[in-house]
C-alpha cells in the first residue's frame, strides 16, 4: 500500500515539474512577445512625425503617404503573431521606400528633425529586430521543451500549444523598387 | 555544464580534507560549522556588493543616454535580444581596452568599459564585447563565482585551524581510535592543511576560466557573428599598458586580463591564469 502512495507521489511531483518548467518556459514566450509589440508601437509612434516633416519637403509623394499611413493603421490593428509579422513586413518595406524618396530632396536630408527622425527610426529597427531574436528563441525553447521526451506526453493533456515563429517575408529579402 | 562536474569534485574534496582534519585531531565537526560560517560571512558581503565595491576601487562614472548614446543603445539593444533588463553603465577613463560585468543578479548588473575600449574598437567588435559581458550576467556568473570564493575561503580557514590545533597542542585522544590510525590521519592532514588552500584556488581559477569560454559562447549567440568579439580580443590583447585601476582582486572581472606581459606559455603557471589565453579564445570564436 506504502509503495503505491510512494509512486503515485513521485508521478504526480514529477508531472508538477514538467508544468512548471513549461509554463515558465510559455510566460517567457509571451514577455518576449510583449516586448516586440513595445518596439512596434514605438515605431508606429514615430511615423506620423515623419511623414509630416517629409510631407513638408516632398510634396509630389502623396501616394507614399496614403499607403504608409494605411500601413501603419494596419499593424495597430493586427493580432496575433502572424498578423503582425506581416503587417510589420509590409510597413518595413514602405518605410525603406520612403527613405530611398528622401534621397532627391537635399533640404529635406539636412533638416535637424529628418536626421533625429531617421536616426530613432533606425534604432527602433534595430530594437525590433532584437526583440523578434529573442521572441524566436524563447519560442524554440519553449517548443523543444513541449515536443522532447518526457514533456511531450503529457504536455497534450495539460493543454500546452507550439507558439508560432515572427517570420521574415521572402519580400523584405529583395531590394527596394522606388516608382515616382 | 562542465562547472557543475568541477563544482561537484570540489565538494568532494572539501569533504575529504574536513574528514581528515577531523579525524586527525580527534575533533567533532563543530569546528567546521563555524569555518564555513565565517567564509560564508566574509564572502557574502563582497558579493553583495561586488557592483559597488569593484566601481568604488576602479574610480569609475557611470553615464545616462546623452552622455553616449551609442553606447547606450548597444547595451539596451543587446539587453532586449538577451531577455535582459538593462544594468547601468559606468565608463573608466583609462587608454588600455578593457570591459567588466558584475552584480549579484541580472536585476542589479553593472556594465562598464574604458575609453580605451570605445576608442579602439568598431560597432560590431563593441557589440561583442557587451553581449560577452551581458552573457556574464545572465549565466549568473558573479554568484557562481562567490560561492567558490566562500568554499575556497572556507578551505583556507579549515586549514589554518588545524595548523593552529597542533601548535597549541589540541587533539583529544579519542578512545576509540588507536594512536597509530590517529598519527597517520595526523600526517596526511598536515599535507592536505598546506596544499588545499593552493588547490582550492586552482579550482576556483579553473571555474573562472570555464565560465569565461562559457561567456564567450553565449555573447556569440546573441550577437549571431562571433568574428565582432574575435577580432575585438585581438585588439584588445595587442594593446601594450595594463590596466591602472585594476588590481588582483578584481582582475577576474574583466574581459581579458588586464595584468599583461604575462607571455609565458608553460603549462603550470597557465593554471593559475583566471582567464583562458586569448589565442585559443580567438580560434574558438572563428571556428564557429
Amino acid at each position: 500500500m506504502a509503495l503505491t502512495i510512494i509512486i503515485i507521489a513521485s508521478i504526480l511531483l514529477f508531472l508538477l515539474f514538467i508544468y512548471n518548467s513549461l509554463i515558465t518556459a510559455k510566460i517567457r514566450v509571451s514577455e518576449a512577445f510583449s516586448q516586440i509589440d513595445v518596439q512596434l508601437k514605438r515605431r508606429t509612434d514615430l511615423i506620423p512625425n515623419l511623414v509630416e516633416t517629409v510631407k513638408g519637403y516632398a510634396t509630389h509623394e502623396k501616394e507614399l503617404f496614403e499607403k504608409v499611413t494605411k500601413e501603419r493603421t494596419a499593424l495597430i490593428s493586427a493580432k496575433g503573431t502572424g498578423e503582425k509579422a506581416a503587417a510589420n513586413n509590409q510597413l518595413s518595406q514602405t518605410l525603406k521606400s520612403i527613405f530611398a524618396v528622401a534621397e532627391n530632396y537635399p533640404d529635406l536630408k539636412a533638416s535637424q528633425n529628418f536626421l533625429e527622425l531617421a536616426e530613432e527610426l533606425s534604432d527602433t529597427e534595430n530594437k525590433i529586430a532584437y526583440a523578434r531574436q529573442f521572441y524566436n528563441s524563447s519560442v524554440l525553447d519553449f517548443n523543444t521543451k513541449i515536443k522532447t521526451f518526457p514533456n511531450a506526453l503529457f504536455a497534450g493533456i495539460l493543454n500546452f500549444k507550439e507558439a508560432e515563429f515572427f517570420e521574415t517575408s521572402a519580400e523584405e529579402k529583395q531590394p527596394v523598387k522606388v516608382k515616382f | 555544464m562542465k562547472t557543475w562536474l568541477i563544482m561537484f569534485l570540489f565538494v568532494i574534496f572539501i569533504s575529504t580534507v574536513v574528514y581528515v582534519f577531523s579525524r586527525a585531531l580527534g575533533y567533532g565537526l563543530s569546528f567546521v560549522g563555524i569555518a564555513l560560517i565565517l567564509s560564508g560571512i566574509m564572502s557574502i558581503g563582497s558579493y553583495y556588493y561586488s557592483d559597488k565595491l569593484v566601481l568604488a576601487m576602479s574610480g569609475a562614472k557611470k553615464i545616462e543616454k546623452k552622455d553616449n548614446p551609442e553606447l547606450f543603445n548597444t547595451v539596451e539593444n543587446l539587453c532586449i535580444g538577451a531577455g535582459l533588463p538593462k544594468p547601468n553603465i559606468y565608463i573608466i577613463n583609462d587608454l588600455s581596452p578593457n570591459a567588466f560585468a558584475t552584480g549579484r543578479n541580472p536585476n542589479h548588473a553593472v556594465v562598464c568599459v574604458t575609453t580605451g575600449l570605445l576608442q579602439t574598437l568598431n560597432k560590431s567588435e563593441l557589440e561583442g564585447v557587451i553581449a560577452h559581458e551581458l552573457s556574464h550576467v545572465k549565466n549568473y556568473d558573479t554568484r557562481l563565482m562567490g560561492i567558490v570564493s566562500i568554499l575556497v575561503g572556507f578551505v583556507a580557514i579549515i586549514s589554518n585551524i588545524f595548523f593552529h590545533s597542533l601548535w597549541f597542542g589540541g587533539g583529544r585522544d579519542s578512545d576509540r581510535e588507536s594512536s597509530n590510525s590517529q598519527s597517520i590521519f595526523l600526517i596526511v592532514g598536515v599535507v592536505f592543511a598546506v596544499l588545499s588552500p593552493i588547490a582550492a584556488t586552482l579550482i576556483q581559477l579553473a571555474v573562472s576560466r570555464k565560465r569565461e569560454f562559457l561567456a564567450d559562447a553565449s555573447g556569440a549567440l546573441l550577437t549571431r557573428y562571433p568574428q565582432g568579439l574575435a577580432s575585438a580580443l585581438e585588439k584588445i590583447s595587442k594593446y601594450p599598458k595594463p590596466l591602472k585601476t585594476a588590481n588582483n582582486a578584481t582582475a577576474h572581472l574583466f574581459i581579458v586580463n588586464p595584468f599583461k606581459g604575462k607571455d609565458t606559455k608553460q603549462w603550470f603557471s597557465s593554471l593559475f591564469d583566471t582567464h583562458p589565453p586569448v589565442e585559443e579564445r580567438i580560434k574558438i570564436l572563428r571556428s564557429m
